[in-house]
């Protein structure tokens, strides 16, 4: 198999063209840029940011659970913090850090110039940034922010208390990030399809390509449907509709439906680029061919397909025939045959390989084993009976936490230590990146580990107070959640250090040893120009799909 | 000059940021004016203007960049795929309301008027469709019937459909005239379309008291037409905007994205309206 032979786009390429290539000058280049690296950087850096701030809202969540009673805030206050904690994360943290990897790796991933529709690319930023700013403004409003909750379930979100006059902001927020959401999906993939190498088949493209592909899909399918739902919200609340008033012959049951709907697919979007760049970093860092590439494809197109069908898992308390409680948990259950088969890939891809451990490798591995949990979890509380038991306590805080923060917090940043060489030209300091992985790997324990066995106890959650006997293992959580939140300055501190020159090593184009056989992108110059693949490389990388030839 | 032949990206925008800032003003003025905050419509007219501006300017430079021959045959694809994928989320949107009609009528009304649910809460609800629940919220109502107006309507934009392809056709055989005649008659059917449902509302309201607020019916009629009437309007506009550059002479058999994407939507409008008309009004 041959590595790549890519024509490298120089600096003076630009000289040929009748257009100002450069980056334009001073703050006001952030603004007007259509410039795809930029624009993933400008993703990349507001959510890095949202992530501290969603994390000091945890941090308020577990100083006010560290021992029973009230210490710090209200209870309204408390459930606004649980409430934004998320609605930040998934939102503001989450979503636009994959979009920001999306923006920057896809078209250096597939050869291509820039993504296809690169106005609307800088618009769906800008209206990212919109919709935070509407949904932060809650912050400061009489009655504060949200509460009832980041599902915004009526009839609870609909009642003067839990909301104040935050309802509106927070609705047309979910508008605004529906729409940067949709036009991001809509122009990867455009861009995958339409400006992919003409070397590049499909079934060459590295699994990251291919499940953004699959999340984009996701997102355009699923993104209205939650506009649509805190639509009818807005007109149940203010222009006097029925959907969710039983009095009316409507059913607040519907909006959980219709939320769930939306919810479910919205938890694999957060998941499914994790697995993406999980299955372009264990590779490399194993000298070996991704196991199974076509089954690694396969199996992200059928999460994506179940995801629509499982929704009603999320309230089988709420009252639901028996046949659909069923119906929902054995199709649940199903979804852990493609997830256990790409577990099964990223550890045979492992098996005898020269592996070594840098920091990307370690938060990766660390992904494996720890998402391996949340899934199990998530198994155990697929089955209805079982989970009328854990419904709504600490174990599926445990549990969604699980998938999250080790899952797709982790391979956040094991993509920055993986790619941020690449970018910025510069090595990031891997004693320090060594001692963030492993602060943080075990402190995600302490953190999460016991909130599961507070829920089977029967703690439930977003209470800002519990009962005596949870003193103990909520205390623990909370030094765990503590040590957690300072780890993560660490990262901070490595990507300011790394831009600014890091360790002073001039890295190479590789950056990691022989990752060009894996991947188009470590073809090109490191620092990677501001404009690459003009003209789409003449043949690409097959390493990574060596077992479908 | 060798734009044409390769794949054009524009190098800075600055409509995007403009029509974000539009929009999130609009949006947060609506959010004051719900609750009761005085300089809330204000806002909302600011925010509208800015935005309106954001289109005219914006499309007015596609408009340009295209008819100077900036778009190669790639651009073009990357546009249709966009169209495409805008329209399938606004089927998306449409189907939440769909979903909810069916949800409603099929399920939750017949649970209401069933078991203990009946027997205790509200054993004199008669659990039929249409209803305004066991609360009778909103009063005494008269269903909206089918062979009306919205009859007429659906005649309307069945037939504006049609002309919409005949000035396609037009368009491909590069008969102006043609193209100019048949836009202008479907932009024409799409504001009667819209007027008719004006009359239609303006009835419902007044005289027969069916009105948002009535009940799960109520919700449903009007959001499901109402949100369909403002995409007709919005179709509307898009083919008027086509018909203008029709008439300034734009457009070539072979290269007319503008028109193909005004007429994916406007059959995607018709085709909702279809789904109205069995589901709404005829069911």
């Amino acid at each position: 198999m041959s590595a790549a032979v890519a024509e490298h786009d120089d600096h003076d390429d630009h000289h040929h063209d009748d257009h100002d290539h450069g980056p334009a000058k001073g703050l006001l280049r952030w603004i007007i840029t259509t410039n795809h690296k930029d624009i993933g950087t400008l993703y990349l850096l507001f959510a890095l940011a949202m992530f501290f701030v969603g994390g000091s809202m945890a941090m308020v969540i577990r100083a006010e659970l560290f021992e029973p009673g009230l210490q710090f805030v209200d209870p309204a206050f408390f459930n606004s913090m649980t409430t934004m904690h998320a609605l930040v994360m998934v939102f503001g943290a989450v979503m636009p850090a994959f979009v920001g990897l999306a923006n920057w790796q896809i078209p250096l991933m597939i050869g291509a110039a820039d993504m296809a529709l690169p106005r609307m690319n800088n618009m769906s930023f800008w209206m990212l940034v919109a919709g935070v700013l509407l949904l932060a403004s809650t912050l400061f409003m009489e009655g504060g922010a949200p509460n009832g909750g980041w599902t915004l379930y009526p009839p609870l979100v609909l009642q003067p208390i839990t909301v104040g006059k935050a309802l509106p902001f927070a609705i047309f927020s979910v508008h605004l990030l529906g729409i940067s959401s949709i036009m991001g999906a809509i122009n990867i993939i455009a861009t995958i399809l339409n400006m992919r190498a003409p070397a590049m088949r499909l079934m060459d493209m590295p699994l990251f390509v291919w499940t953004w592909l699959i999340t984009a899909f996701l997102l355009i399918a699923v993104m209205p449907v939650f506009a649509g739902a805190v639509t009818m919200l807005l007109t149940d609340k203010f222009f006097h509709t029925s959907f969710f008033n039983a009095a009316g012959g409507g059913d607040p049951v519907l909006y959980e439906h219709i939320f769930w709907f939306f919810g479910h697919p919205e938890v694999y979007i957060m998941i499914l680029p994790t697995f993406g760049v999980a299955s372009t970093i264990i590779p490399v860092f194993a000298r070996k061919p991704l196991f199974g590439y076509a089954s690694m494809v396969w199996a992200t197109a059928s999460i994506a397909f179940l995801s629509f069908i499982v929704w009603a898992h999320h309230m089988f308390t709420v009252g639901m025939p028996i046949a659909g409680e069923l119906y929902f948990m054995y199709a649940t259950m199903i979804i852990a045959v493609p997830t256990g088969v790409k577990v099964f890939n990223w550890t045979a891809t492992m098996w005898k390989g020269a592996m070594t451990f840098e920091t990307p490798m370690l938060f990766s591995i660390a992904f494996v084993v720890l998402f391996t949990m949340g899934g199990f979890t998530g198994l155990m509380m697929a089955i209805a009976p079982s989970d009328f038991q854990y419904h709504d306590t600490y174990f599926i805080v445990a549990h969604f936490h699980y998938t999250l923060v080790p899952a797709s917090i982790f391979i956040l940043m094991a993509a920055g230590y993986f790619w941020l060489p690449k970018w910025t030209g510069h090595m990031y300091n891997e004693k320090i990146g060594q001692l963030h992985f492993w602060l943080s790997a075990i402190s995600v324990n302490i953190l999460f580990f016991p909130q599961h066995f507070l829920g089977l106890a029967g703690m439930p959650r977003r209470i800002p107070d519990y009962a005596i006997q949870f003193a103990d293992w909520n205390m623990i959580s909370s030094i765990g959640g503590f040590i957690f939140g300072a780890s993560q300055l660490l990262f901070l501190y490595i990507v300011y250090d790394t831009i600014k020159g890091g360790t002073g090593e001039k890295v190479t184009d590789e950056v990691w040893e022989d990752a060009a056989k894996h991947g188009l992108e470590w073809t090109l110059p490191s620092p990677v120009p501001y404009h690459t693949w003009s003209t789409p490389p003449a043949a690409v990388p097959t390493e990574h799909v060596l077992d479908t030839h | 000059m060798s734009t044409n032949t390769a794949y054009y990206i524009p190098h800075k925008a600055t409509w995007p940021v403009i029509g974000t800032a539009g929009l999130m003003t609009m949006l947060a003025g609506f959010a004051n004016y719900l609750n009761g905050s005085s300089i809330g419509p204000t806002m909302m007219v600011i925010g509208l203007l800015i935005f309106i501006v954001m289109l005219v300017g914006w499309f007015t430079l596609q408009a340009k960049e295209s008819e100077s021959g900036m778009y190669n045959h790639g651009v073009g694809i990357s546009y249709r795929m966009g169209m495409m994928w805008f329209i399938f989320s606004e089927i998306i949107f449409f189907a939440v309301f769909f979903g909810t009609l069916w949800y409603t009528r099929n399920l939750s009304v017949p649970w209401l008027g069933e078991g203990a649910t009946k027997e205790i809460l509200h054993s004199a609800y008669q659990a039929t469709w249409p209803t305004n629940g066991p609360g009778n919220v909103g009063g005494h109502y008269e269903p909206m019937g089918a062979w009306g107006l919205p009859f007429l309507n659906t005649l309307l934009l069945l037939t504006s459909g049609v002309t919409c392809t005949w000035a396609h056709h037009g368009l491909l055989a590069n008969n102006r005239d043609q193209l100019i005649k048949g836009l202008a008659a479907t932009v024409l059917l799409g504001f009667l379309f819209v007027t008719f449902q004006a009359i239609e509302y303006h009835e419902a309201y007044t005289e027969m008291g069916l009105t948002l607020g009535s009940g799960i019916y109520g919700s449903t009629f009007f959001m499901l037409t109402g949100f369909h009437g403002f995409h007709v309007c919005v179709g509307a506009i898009i083919l008027s905007v086509v018909l203008f550059r029709s008439a300034k002479g734009h457009f070539k058999p072979e290269n007319h994205f503008a028109f193909e994407a005004a007429a994916w939507y406007w059959h995607f409008v018709d085709v909702v309206w279809l789904g109205l008309f069995i589901f709404v009004y005829l069911m």
